[in-house]
């Protein structure tokens, strides 16, 4: 299955995903998708990299599928995390 | 209420500043998460699923308007507009940023509000009675006691690095509204045998993956002791209390396994070493600080009979609101308003910027600028002139806030689950969502009555769902949410814990199940018995039966 570094971003702790470029982005949509196994590890390292150096907090790789055009992690967690709270963030209440 | 004298505004704005260094050298990279995450949970900063959460005490849920009103400041510029009432009487901003985190705690200590101790291995909030000092049936006000507890915990070095965290609620009244039960120390204020005021304490109660009724430790305390008794238990556990084991390590795990009697020895042993010391409340103490607790000003005015009854005629919702929503006060002519925080559909526990600051100016017109968060996750203004009850019925209806339903089925508690926090193994607020809007087109609300239901996303039970009378958790199986129920669960003075009803339901067979559930109970309860006490009755067979079918079936699908 398709694999997504996803991570928490150190200065605000939101969901941040590794891009190609070696930034790290809040959509999903622009992660760097990886294939095979050996892409997986060297983007876990540089994900592991980046949390020695401070730039996020907990990297992992994660499972994700292309649904309908949009990139869902397999686990729901995950897909709860790369996509927000699954209720309305409502400022009315 | 309690206001900081220059010792507790000291230490509160040293907490913030060194907060500020300590957070300045983690994103600076002196320090990594490893070193830095004890430092932030030591401030209620937790990183959740999203974003990093603060969790803010509200010592045992009171509350001023000023402080209410930087809450809704705190939620407006540091976080997206709203924050969430929690079951220990606290709130919690979920989209905070650490850059921020030194301010709000600034912003905070400004009006007397911390972060301290509300995460991490130590005493946490304390909690009571939200009616504390206004309940009809309180023995006495047990609020000074709080405070006198809130002032030796916090920060107390011997108590910093327990082997778990540590809950303590207080009560005044017979009537258990603070679910002393089930806290590692719950005390209940009574009367002795010669009609003296002190404190029943319980201990080794809680929920959590081992849920437990506490025992009574010690039937009667004199109230000037009830520190230095609680600090025995707390060495005791200090000493004796496991490290070894997350799930094993709460007090409760070891009063069960050295028993209640021996327990009981080694907190007298002791307590007889420190209970003459320092630790003793004198009168002076309890007078310094009972000043923050006096009553306000209340006008001499009489019940309000025949008025409030012509307009509760003349108008059907606002009875139901006064039905469930209002109860007595101890001083004629006022009386307790609480306004629910679960409009059918909505988030139990939140609330917006716009509505906090409302609720402010409400309270400061007509409950001297007080209120108290319940921990069902509501608010309570504790003294509303009864005269003013329709006009704040009204406005309270402008605002969307008049939901008539305390105590009843869609008064729903839930956790944050997995659409916030993350240890949740299943979604808490989308069901509470199914169930009220499910209750809110049945109609059948009032005709059930009382009814507790309390969802929680996992096992910690942060949503109280084993005292529910009917509790929900939230399991993952197979990567799917499954919800397991429970029945007969209580919080008050006859607790109970739940019974599990049979196998996991998915999310969509939820509210049907319920309303099967509250279908037998309207069909078999006699006369005017509750939910609860029908259940007590009869037991959970013909719920079991109502949402399986016949037990062969149930025992084939289980
Ligand atoms: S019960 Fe579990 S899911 Fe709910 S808030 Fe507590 S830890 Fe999180």
């Amino acid at each position: 299955m398709a694999k997504i570094l996803i991570a928490n971003r150190l200065t605000d702790g939101l969901v941040v995903f590794y891009a190609v470029d070696g930034n790290w982005v809040e959509s999903i949509a622009t992660g760097q998708m990886t294939f095979d196994d050996a892409a997986a590890d060297r983007l876990l390292a540089a994900g592991l990299a980046d949390e020695h150096s401070n730039r996020v907090i907990d990297p992992r790789l994660i499972d994700v599928t292309k649904t309908a055009g949009k990139l869902i992690p397999a686990v729901l967690r995950e897909a709860i995390r790369a996509h927000g709270p699954t209720i309305a963030v409502d400022r009315t209440l | 209420m309690y206001r900081y004298d220059e010792f507790d505004q000291t230490l509160i704005n040293e907490r913030a500043e060194q907060f500020r260094r300590q957070s300045a050298r983690r994103l600076d990279g002196d320090i990594n998460e490893d070193q830095f995450k004890p430092l932030r949970l030591m401030n209620g900063l937790y990183l959740q699923l999203h974003a990093y959460m603060l969790r803010v005490n509200v010592p045992y849920g009171c509350l001023s308007a000023h402080q209410l009103r930087r809450l809704a400041h705190i939620a407006r510029r540091y976080d997206k507009g709203f924050g969430h009432f929690t079951t220990r009487q606290n709130i919690q901003f979920n989209w905070i940023s650490l850059t921020d985190t030194p301010d709000i705690m600034t912003e905070l200590a400004e009006v007397d509000m911390n972060t301290i101790q509300s995460s991490g291995n130590c005493v946490r909030n304390i909690t009571a009675d939200h009616y504390a000092g206004r309940a009809r049936d309180e023995i006495e006000d047990p609020r000074v006691w709080c405070e006198l507890l809130r002032q030796y915990s916090v920060l107390h070095p011997e108590f910093s690095y327990l082997p778990r965290k540590f809950k303590l609620a207080l009560t005044g009244s017979p009537h258990d509204r603070a679910a002393v039960a089930v806290h590692d120390i719950g005390l209940r204020l009574h009367h002795d045998n010669q009609g003296r005021p002190g404190f029943e304490v319980i201990v080794g109660g809680g929920q959590g993956r081992t849920p437990v009724i506490g025992k009574t430790i010690r039937q009667w305390i004199e109230p000037r002791h009830v520190i230095s008794y609680v600090e025995a238990i707390l060495r005791v556990y200090n000493l004796y209390g496991r490290r070894d084991n997350i799930f094993k390590a709460r007090i409760k795990i070891l009063v069960n396994a050295i028993g209640i009697d021996k327990f009981r020895k080694l907190v007298d042993t002791e307590w007889e070493q420190i209970r003459d010391t320092g630790l003793q409340v004198s009168n002076t103490e309890f007078e310094r600080i009972n000043a923050h607790f006096l009553p306000p000003d209340y006008e001499n005015l009489a019940d309000q009979g025949d008025e409030l009854a012509a307009k509760r005629t003349r108008e059907p919702a606002f009875d139901a609101w006064m039905r469930s929503n209002v109860t007595g006060h101890k001083v004629p002519g006022y009386a307790i308003v609480n306004i629910s925080l679960k409009a059918p559909g909505r988030i139990p526990g939140d609330i917006s910027a716009d509505k906090m600051e409302h609720v402010a100016a409400l309270a400061d017109q007509f409950s001297f600028g007080e209120l108290r968060v319940n921990h069902r996750q509501n608010l309570t203004f504790v003294d509303v002139r009864q005269i003013d009850l329709y006009l704040l019925w009204e406005q309270l209806v402008a605002l969307e806030l008049a939901t008539a339903n305390i105590g009843l089925a869609s008064d729903i508690i839930a956790c944050p689950g997995l659409d916030y926090c993350a240890l949740a193994n299943a979604r808490s607020i989308p069901i509470a969502q199914d169930i009220s809007l499910h209750f809110a087109n049945s109609g059948k609300l009032q005709q059930v009555g009382n009814l507790t239901i309390n969802i929680s996303g996992c096992m910690n039970a942060c949503g109280h769902h084993h005292v529910g009378n009917i509790g929900i958790l939230g399991v993952n199986k197979r990567g799917k949410e499954y919800f397991q129920l429970t029945l007969g669960g209580s919080a008050d003075e006859h607790a109970s814990l739940g019974i599990r009803l049979g196998r996991g339901l998915p999310r969509a067979e939820v509210p049907g199940a319920i309303e099967r559930i509250v279908d037998t109970y309207l069909t078999i309860r006699q006369a005017t018995e509750t939910f609860l006490q029908t259940y007590r009755r009869i037991g959970i067979e013909p719920f079991r039966e109502a949402v399986y079918g016949p037990v062969n079936v149930s025992r084939r699908v289980a």
